[in-house]
């Protein structure tokens, strides 16, 4: 009796290949008139576990450019570590901290360049422009970017998004001029959307760190998050 | 794509001072494309008892009535009106009858106790897990969105007119930052001896 | 609108909407998923009862449904049942062992006995092969004393002097192991769960808010919820409230509603008021 033809074949198995993890980590930026803020928790988290309670995701690439990087972590220090040679390099060769827009500019390339196996990153640049205005800088993983007034990233990103349009946006709201806030009341709007993320989303906690760049350079302070 | 969000929605409700409001968008659409911007998903299931019915749009529409079916026997055969807990485990018990073939229904229920007055909310999952809470419920497909907004502007004792301004600007806020729910919304003010109906003015894309 | 819907009375599940459903997997929709309690929930016998705990939060995916849920549910006047898993199922499962129960209670005369909700519970989840995704752990006293089972998805049961389930069962055990002892008193069985549970609480992302207990001695069942407020709501800096008319309405509907006034009574003080 014959087998079925090629009764022992097998097909060849694909090995799956899957090389990005998600870390969690929620980063919020907004651009004042004369400042710009950026937030972020300090949860590193993997699944169910939590790596680290003190890992920010903000990065300060000058004295006053900031970025926050969330996504898979693995990334974010690959591309922290590109971005701060190459901003070393543009010091050594002109002698002086290259601009924020200029920052963005270069991030756009060196995001796009890894087109068809990308940094798994959510990215945030702020800082402030040529005339001292605060800037936000916001980045999809593969490089196009957008020059914004406030913009939340990361896992509670669409927790921290409609409020920020209504408070900051002044978004469905009569007979509501949208105006700039002081820093002082959007330091306090900051702690509290964090402080709502913090008890829906799991992968947002521990803490936040807030930094805040004006031309003095830039300031940071911790706030604590619920820890579960 | 989720079978819940084949059609899109989004609903909440909000526990206030005596009151209770639950607060719905308008949209039926077809993924993403917008078929109507007047269909129903807050049904009245007596005097101050409402129902929000997010989901698959041909479950929402068999649900309630199966669900109006229920009531309307415990009703006759009680000779009284329903209470809003009892009410929900009707709902929780009709659900969970089909927990290994599901409607695509995430309900909403918000109430106040014929007796006593007492506001009551709750929301449940497609099998019909029963949740209630003291400060809001949502459910649809822009819950993160909603839930953001809720869990910073919602406070304790607020006066129905108040209350009114907080859900709609939780609701709208929320499903602007969605691309299957909005075009339009309604919300309901629950009290004691009258209930407000409102029909919102929204961005319509 | 839908036809109208006269259904028969009856019992058990309803397969009514299995095909279609499959339908729409074939369109390529995606299921979605229920509530689950990706919990801790944990128990130790001590020395004369069962101290049951559990954590209060309620997933959907990786978002809190529900920041204090209750766990531990009632089986019958000397029986708790914690539950993890698919929310809908520990709900509804313990609900109706707990009807059976009862009912066994009434026929018998009889305090019912661990072992019977464990019997009950392990048949009912064994006949469902699984499909029912509820892990507990069931504890009790009764004529035998104090008895402590935990009771998989599929219907395996183990009885044992401590147990945990769920998905913070991990770092609940890592506290059972390093610090369990036969015969503790009281106070030390309900701090080392509460302890079990806090691991899961702060290490497990699937379990967050506070502690519920439930101490069941022979005599007596204490339901302490919350135990401890492990988590607290964060207390906000500013408010959010908005100037009225500020939201953009098209209409305004009121539908006044009629109610009959039962009683009226009219209260005057024996003092006279105080008018300043």
């Amino acid at each position: 009796m014959m087998g079925e033809p090629l009764s022992d074949y097998k097909a060849p198995v694909q090995v799956h290949f899957s090389p990005y993890e998600f870390n969690g980590g929620t980063i919020l930026a907004i651009a004042g008139e004369d400042y710009a803020l950026i937030a972020t928790d300090t949860r590193l988290s993997q699944g169910f576990s939590i790596h680290s309670r003190e890992s920010p995701k903000t990065y300060p690439l000058s004295e006053k450019t900031v970025l926050g990087c969330c996504g898979f972590h693995g990334d974010v220090l690959t591309l922290t570590k590109v971005l701060g040679a190459r901003l070393q390099i543009f010091e050594k060769d002109h002698n002086k901290p290259m601009p924020t827009p200029s920052v963005a500019a270069m991030l756009s390339t060196i995001l796009y360049y890894r087109r068809f196996f990308p940094y798994y990153t959510h990215n945030l640049v702020v800082g402030l422009d040529e005339e001292g205005k605060g800037c936000v800088y916001s980045f999809d993983p593969v490089g196009s970017y957008e020059r914004e007034f406030y913009r939340a990233k990361g896992s509670a990103s669409a927790m921290l998004q409609p409020l920020l349009d209504n408070q900051l946006g002044g978004k469905n709201q009569q007979g509501v001029e949208r105006q700039a806030m002081p820093l002082k009341q959007c330091v306090a709007m900051v702690k509290d959307v964090f402080t709502s993320a913090a008890e829906r989303d799991i992968y947002t906690g521990d803490s936040i760190i807030i930094s805040v760049v004006t031309k003095e350079g830039t300031k940071s302070e911790q706030f604590p998050l619920r820890k579960d | 794509m989720s079978i819940l969000a084949y059609n899109g929605a989004a609903i909440m409700a909000m526990k206030g001072k005596n009151c209770v409001a639950i607060a719905a968008d308008r949209r039926f659409g077809i993924q993403a494309q917008t078929v109507s911007m007047d269909f129903d998903k807050v049904f009245e299931m007596g005097p101050n008892l409402y129902i929000g019915l997010p989901g698959l749009a041909t479950d929402v529409q068999t649900v309630h009535s199966r669900l109006k079916f229920r009531l309307n026997m415990y009703e006759l055969r009680e000779n009284r009106r329903i209470k809003p807990k009892t009410f929900m485990s009707m709902v929780s018990n009709l659900l969970y009858e089909r927990r290994f073939g599901p409607y695509f229904v995430e309900p909403v229920i918000a109430g106040l106790d014929p007796k006593t007055g007492e506001p009551y909310i709750a929301s449940m999952d497609l099998i019909g897990c029963p949740m209630e809470t003291n400060d809001f419920v949502v459910s649809g497909t822009c819950s993160e969105q909603m839930y953001g907004m809720c869990e910073s502007l919602w406070e304790p004792d607020l006066e129905p007119d108040d209350l009114f301004e907080t859900i709609s600007q939780a609701l709208m806020n929320a499903f602007d930052r969605d691309a299957v729910s909005g075009w339009g919304a309604v919300v309901y003010i629950i009290e004691k001896d009258k209930v407000t109906k409102k029909m919102l003015k929204t961005r319509q894309d | 609108m839908a036809a109208p819907c006269v259904e028969p009375a009856k019992g058990g599940f309803s397969f009514e909407n299995c095909s279609r459903n499959a339908r729409f997997e074939q369109m390529g929709l995606k299921f979605p998923k229920a509530y689950k309690t990706g919990t801790t929930i944990a128990g130790v016998i001590y020395k004369d009862g069962v101290v049951l705990g559990a954590d209060t939060r309620a997933t959907e995916d990786t978002v809190v449904a529900d920041k204090n849920c209750a766990k531990i549910h009632y089986i019958s006047d000397n029986i708790y049942c914690c539950g993890a898993g698919t929310a809908a199922d520990t709900e509804m499962t313990t609900q109706m062992i707990s009807g059976q129960l009862e009912l066994h209670r009434l026929a018998t005369g009889r305090a019912p006995r661990v072992c019977t909700a464990n019997r009950l519970l392990k048949q009912m989840l064994f006949r469902y092969q699984g499909y029912i995704g509820a892990a507990l752990v069931l504890g009790g006293v009764d004529s035998t004393g104090p008895n402590l089972y935990s009771i998989w998805p599929h219907g395996s049961t183990d009885k044992l002097p401590y147990v945990t389930m769920g998905s913070g069962s991990l770092a609940a055990m890592a506290t059972f192991e390093d610090r369990f002892k036969p015969n503790m008193t009281k106070e030390e069985a309900m701090k080392l769960v509460r302890d079990a549970i806090a691991a899961g609480i702060f290490n497990d992302l699937g379990s967050g808010s506070n502690v519920d207990l439930c101490v069941i001695t022979k005599d007596k069942v204490e339901y302490i919820r919350p135990h401890e407020i492990a988590n607290a709501k964060g207390v906000k800096q500013g408010r959010y409230l908005y100037k009225r008319g500020t939201t953009a309405t098209l209409s305004s509907d009121v539908k006044k509603i009629e109610f009959d006034v039962i009683g009226t009574e009219v209260k005057t003080s024996a003092q006279p008021m105080d008018t300043q």
